[in-house]
């Protein structure tokens, strides 16, 4: 963790399915479960609807972490989305690893709309590992900051 | 050689005879020295214009995808397996294709020859047996061919068409002793760190010519994920992040399709060893799925198929 700035925290983007982790998310909330401020969520419909392109461009874009989560296998509204999902992540995550990117920035889970507790402890773990790794470099290509997101 | 051109040249005046196909694609002798050109034929005289030898290195398959015609097409072991993922994604119906399977002992590496000789410009050369005969200014110069093959042709295990409907000559012995992966695994052993240098290095070189997209008989998509406008997914620069994920991103996409014909990497103006990428998603592959592309017409390529039972061990 040389050369980081005084303060840093990583950013991680959050692509949760709607039917479960998305819902999760919100348990997490409602029972007042504590979990690392540093993550936006994006909802999507389906953990199938995640293409490759999302979390290659999340990392061009100096994301410091990617997580991906979505319905547990067999849980899935659509049937078999996460499963189709499943073999396209795992490619992409050997094949990011092979060309040198941190395995700890590119996640998965499965988190249901009943565990609100995982979900925390899934960010948590994620937070602190990416912490661990310290700024996103390589493949970013533009960075962008925080305070150019809009908070809606 | 000369009987497999004979009998090559036979059964394409029989199928084009017979009206059993409208086409035939094969090679013939390129205007540079080791080079070959596809060639398209179309009336019984002109059949003598074909030939078979290790020079013909392109992959025939581009041709095969999107033609409304029936054909026959030449192919080595490695087109064939092409030809068949092309029929298996249904690009191509398989009533319209007759594959003329030739048994491959590997092609000639342009490349591997240059370097040998260094800045001295090749005028003729011809391949006889083992040997390729070189000649120029004030050399002339005997190689042995098999040090001059394709690195995809060296661990190839498919010289034989494993779909094919007629085949031309006999078959011969397959190398089932080589290690294909031995390039990948030796980088796979590196740092993360250094495998990112290497992989900087190489792609760094890219100009982002396409060539390697162009040849390619899998990138038959209409318009290219890097060429697409709305929304613009990722930069047409060759900034080293761009390039780096125009590499990545072809390799993802042609996960569980590609079969290492060496095309890519043959084309490349700038000597990328695009083979590094194309071996280790074949290798994530076969030990995920325990998948082989192009040995059915049937079977869906893995990346659009599931089993409930696929490994997860790298979901939270």
């Amino acid at each position: 963790m040389k050369n980081v700035e005084k303060g840093w925290e990583p950013r991680i983007l959050a692509f949760l399915c709607n039917w479960c982790s998305y819902a999760g998310a919100d348990l997490t909330g409602i029972s007042r479960i504590q979990y690392p401020p540093n993550v936006r969520i994006v909802r999507v419909p389906c953990s199938g609807r995640v293409n490759p392109y999302y979390i290659i461009k999340a990392l061009q874009c100096g994301w410091d972490g990617v997580l991906v989560s979505g319905c547990h296998p067999g849980d899935c509204h659509y049937i078999s989305g996460n499963l189709v999902a499943r073999r396209r992540f795992a490619v992409l995550k050997d094949l990011l690893e092979y060309v040198g990117i941190e395995p700890a920035r590119v996640n998965f889970s499965w988190v249901s709309a009943a565990e609100g507790g995982k979900f925390a402890s899934v960010v948590t773990e994620v937070v602190n590992e990416v912490k661990a790794l310290g700024p996103a470099k390589r493949l970013v290509k533009v960075r962008i900051e925080w305070k150019n997101l809009k908070n809606r | 050689m000369e009987k497999l051109e004979k009998s090559l040249r036979e059964i394409a005046e029989k199928l084009l005879s017979e009206k059993k196909v409208d086409l035939i694609i094969g090679y013939e002798r390129g205007t540079r020295p080791l080079r070959t050109t596809p060639c398209f034929v179309n009336k019984t005289e002109d059949v003598q214009k074909l030939i078979w030898d290790s020079s013909c290195d392109n992959n025939l398959a581009k041709y095969v995808v999107d033609r409304k015609e029936k054909v026959g097409v030449v192919a080595k072991g490695c087109d064939a397996r092409l030809i068949a993922v092309c029929i298996a994604e249904n690009q191509v119906p398989k009533e319209n294709v007759i594959i003329i399977g030739v048994p491959c002992l590997g092609v000639v590496d342009r490349k591997k020859v240059e370097s040998k000789l260094e800045e001295k410009e090749i005028l003729e050369a011809t391949i006889e047996g083992e040997k390729i005969k070189v000649k120029g200014e004030e050399f002339e110069l005997l190689l042995a061919k098999n040090d001059f093959l394709c690195d995809s042709c060296l661990t190839c295990k498919h010289r034989n068409p494993p779909i094919q409907d007629v085949l031309v000559g006999e078959e011969v012995p397959e190398l089932t002793e080589v290690n294909e992966f031995t390039e990948v695994e030796n980088l796979e052993a590196m740092a993360a760190e250094e495998r990112w240098n290497h992989f900087n290095g190489e792609l760094s070189k890219c100009i982002r010519c396409y060539a390697c997209r162009s040849v390619c008989p899998l990138c038959y998509c209409k318009t290219c994920f890097v060429d697409q406008s709305i929304p613009t997914w990722f930069g047409k620069t060759n900034d080293l992040s761009d390039t780096m994920i125009y590499h990545i991103v072809r390799a993802l996409h042609v996960a569980g399709r590609c079969v290492d014909c060496g095309a890519c990497s043959r084309v490349c103006p700038v000597n990328i060893n695009l083979r590094e990428l194309m071996k280790k998603i074949e290798k994530i592959v076969k030990e995920r799925y325990n998948f082989k592309a192009g040995l059915s017409l049937e079977e869906a390529p893995p990346l659009g198929d599931f089993k409930s039972e696929d490994p997860q061990e790298f979901i939270k």
